[in-house]
């Protein structure tokens, strides 16, 4: 088995069971989701570059903000996390291949037909979901257009993909570690995949139930969201939320797993509180479940509902902060070096404590009447988003794809690459917490006059970032066509099964597993 | 590294876990309601004629009742309360109208759907009889005075002073069914 290449021709990709190749087809799947979801974003602010209507009608405008959200969360955070997920998981435990290598295919192939469904309604009569990434009842039943139902069944296969992933990697992690790997030797990679295919297990069927009541709402004469027939509206806000957080740090904690992988590597220190990092993962996504009614405060919740809710919230930021605590210290006294991975990893560590602080602010249950659906909420939630799981994927790929391809990439471009999305970044969503906390609100194509300098400031910082992308997918393929050819480990004494095998890494790896100390 | 026995004991579980999520989706809408009810949270109020016990009145104070009467999207009816706002006692049985209007050439079936505001005061606001208990079906032009019975509970919180009872009707007319392409493209 030891010897057998990969297959010829298309072929290859349609019937493979590798984990490398399906790994790398989520990847490169992902990434022209980010890319057409980065298209959605920047129609978004080209028309709000002035006030006043320009570019897209108001309907149109509603279909950018709902499928730039829709594509960015299910298209491309969630499977890049899967596609990094199935490299390194298996390389990582000393395992040959996942554990259900043909499911596995299954569950990228549905994928593509997923998003060809979703991205298909944009050209149907009555346009595509135009509700926002949130779906709300009765926005997405009574006033939706006709093409919902094709969004419901998009949603279905994204979520059995999803499932299936999940079940894929825990029975990876759980039965095919190497002799000797205990759990606790587990890299945090591994830690935080599996807590996050345990979440995901857990609310991506409650979402699928979701979208089947919506379904029934529309088609069935059922009245779950409906008030007329006895149902509530505000019942689809609780459901969908109750998948909603949890899926946030569906969206974070595979990042706090590579950025804890990296951190070490060029701090050259051992990663600080391995344990307190398992527990502090575990904490969050047992938190996460008992939270989501903070997306709703203002839905005329009781006063204990609110204190409750704001309570709890509050306290994720306990192992958060353990978290950032750790990543800290690790680089304290550190022999820091600044390669492309790190400087990614440094910005996350920052920027994503930038997020997570507005987010404590929106926690506050009084405070958030004020801030409730304004450019506020958008600030904090593209700051744990982007610089969160989005940079988190950038420093993974500069981090790792050495190792997949055999090649180094270009440190002066990668650096380069850092600075532009760095850059673009900030001024991209800064001036968005401005703009929010004086009162604009989000979802709306037009603005009041005072906003438009800031508007402007924000637009020319997306088309920077959007175009910083198409960089970063050109020093991909010029590393992995060419370049300085990578040692095995790549990096200086970094820690892992996965640098123990040559760069590039075979096809078939560890058919006999490696011995862990 | 273990058999493949145990792999497929562990799908076998996830998958069980998977199949009980999406029922616990569906298992939330009963369980919203249950939760709405025992609290009185959200404003919901009996939908089963309460039965009152003992008529004892609570003189010594006194509660206003406002009504509010609301059409939803695309309801054409006139719909109005006869009397606006009253004062009652607590304890005491009280009875009032509701006007409706199908000014429609069509029969239209129509559901009432009560609220009240505080939400504190849901569950002391007892309806013995209700239009909302059952749906109403008009003939084209006809019109029709509904009745509401209700008392007051007399263990009302004390700093509760006015109770708003707000009813939206909803155009149930095509059974409820909301795939209605008039209303779907707009």
């Amino acid at each position: 088995m030891g010897d057998h290449g990969p297959a010829k021709g298309f072929g290859r990709w349609l019937f493979t069971t590798n984990h490398k190749d399906i790994g790398s087809m989520y990847l490169w799947f992902s990434f022209a989701m980010f890319l057409m979801g980065g298209v959605f974003a920047l129609v978004i602010r080209a028309e709000l570059f002035q006030p006043g209507l320009q570019l897209v009608e108001p309907e149109f405008f509603n279909q950018m903000t709902t499928m730039h959200g829709l594509v960015m969360v299910f298209g491309a955070v969630m499977p890049a996390f899967v596609g990094l997920a199935n490299w390194l998981i298996p390389m990582m435990v000393g395992a040959p291949d996942m554990a259900l290598p043909r499911m596995n295919n299954w569950s990228f192939w549905i994928l593509p037909f997923a998003f060809a469904l979703l991205t298909s309604t944009l050209f149907m009569e009555g346009g595509g979901p135009n509700f926002g990434w949130t779906f709300y009842a009765p926005l997405s039943t009574t006033y939706a257009p006709p093409s919902v139902t094709y969004f419901i069944f998009a949603v279905h296969i994204m979520g059995a993909s999803s499932i299936m992933g999940s079940i894929n990697i825990i029975a990876t992690i759980l039965n095919m570690r190497a002799p000797g790997m205990t759990l606790m030797k587990m890299p945090l990679f591994v830690w935080t995949w599996l807590i996050t295919a345990y979440l995901l297990i857990a609310v991506m069927p409650v979402l699928a139930g979701c979208v089947t009541m919506m379904l029934m709402d529309i088609h069935f004469g059922t009245s779950f969201f409906s008030a007329a027939g006895g149902g509530d509206p505000v019942l689809f806000q609780h459901v969908f939320w109750f998948f909603g957080h949890p899926e946030v740090y569906i969206m974070i904690l595979p990042a706090f797993g590579i950025v804890s992988a990296i951190i070490p590597t060029f701090a050259r220190k051992p990663l600080f509180g391995y344990a307190s990092m398992v527990y502090a993962t575990a904490s969050i996504a047992f938190l996460s479940f008992i939270v989501w009614a903070h997306h709703m405060f203002t839905v005329g919740m009781p006063i204990a509902g609110e204190l409750f809710f704001m309570y709890a919230t509050m306290l994720i930021a306990v192992p958060t902060g353990v978290k950032v605590f750790n990543w800290i210290t690790t680089m304290f006294r550190g022999s820091m070096s600044f390669e492309t991975p790190m400087l990614f990893s440094i910005a996350f560590v920052i920027l994503f404590t930038i997020g997570g602080f507005s987010g404590l602010m929106l926690a506050i249950a009084p405070a958030d009447f004020q801030y409730h659906d304004t450019y506020f909420v958008v600030a904090h939630f593209h700051y744990v988003l982007v610089p969160g799981a989005i940079f988190s994927i950038f420093a993974g790929v500069y981090y790792w794809l050495p190792k997949w391809c055999g090649n180094m990439y270009d440190e002066r471009l990668g650096k380069a690459h850092f600075w532009l999305s760095f850059v673009g970044l900030n001024v991209t969503f800064f001036p968005m917490h401005f703009v929010g906390l004086a009162g604009m609100p989000r979802r709306i194509p037009d603005y009041a006059l005072q906003f438009a300098d800031f508007n402007q400031i924000a637009s020319m910082g997306a088309f920077l970032f959007g175009f910083s992308q198409v960089f970063f997918l050109f020093i991909v393929i010029k590393t992995i066509r060419g370049g300085k050819q990578a040692t095995d480990e790549v990096w200086e004494n970094p820690e892992g099964l996965e640098w123990t095998i040559p760069s590039p890494a075979p096809y078939h790896t560890f058919t006999t597993p490696p011995a862990v100390k | 590294m273990k058999s493949s026995a145990s792999i497929k004991s562990i799908v076998s579980r996830l998958l069980l876990v998977t199949v009980g999520m999406f029922g616990f989706g569906f298992a939330l809408v009963p369980l919203y309601d249950m939760f709405c009810d025992i609290t009185g949270l959200n404003g919901k109020t009996n939908a089963e004629a309460f039965i009152p016990l003992a008529d004892l009145i609570d003189t010594s104070r006194e509660v206003t009742v406002q009504f509010v009467a609301t059409n939803n999207d695309y309801m054409s009816w006139e719909f109005k309360p006869q009397v606006f706002k009253m004062k009652v006692h607590p304890g005491e049985e009280i009875e009032t109208t509701f006007y409706a209007k199908n000014p429609s050439s069509k029969a239209m079936m129509a559901q009432a759907i009560p609220s009240v505001s505080p939400s504190r005061a849901a569950s002391y606001f007892l309806k013995t009889e209700c239009f909302c208990f059952n749906q109403q079906q008009l003939a084209a032009g006809e019109a029709i005075d509904m009745p509401l019975k209700f008392i007051v509970d007399r263990d009302l919180p004390s700093n509760v002073t006015t109770i708003t009872l707000s009813y939206t009707l909803f155009d149930i007319t095509n059974g409820g069914l909301i795939a209605d392409d008039s209303l779907a493209i707009r």
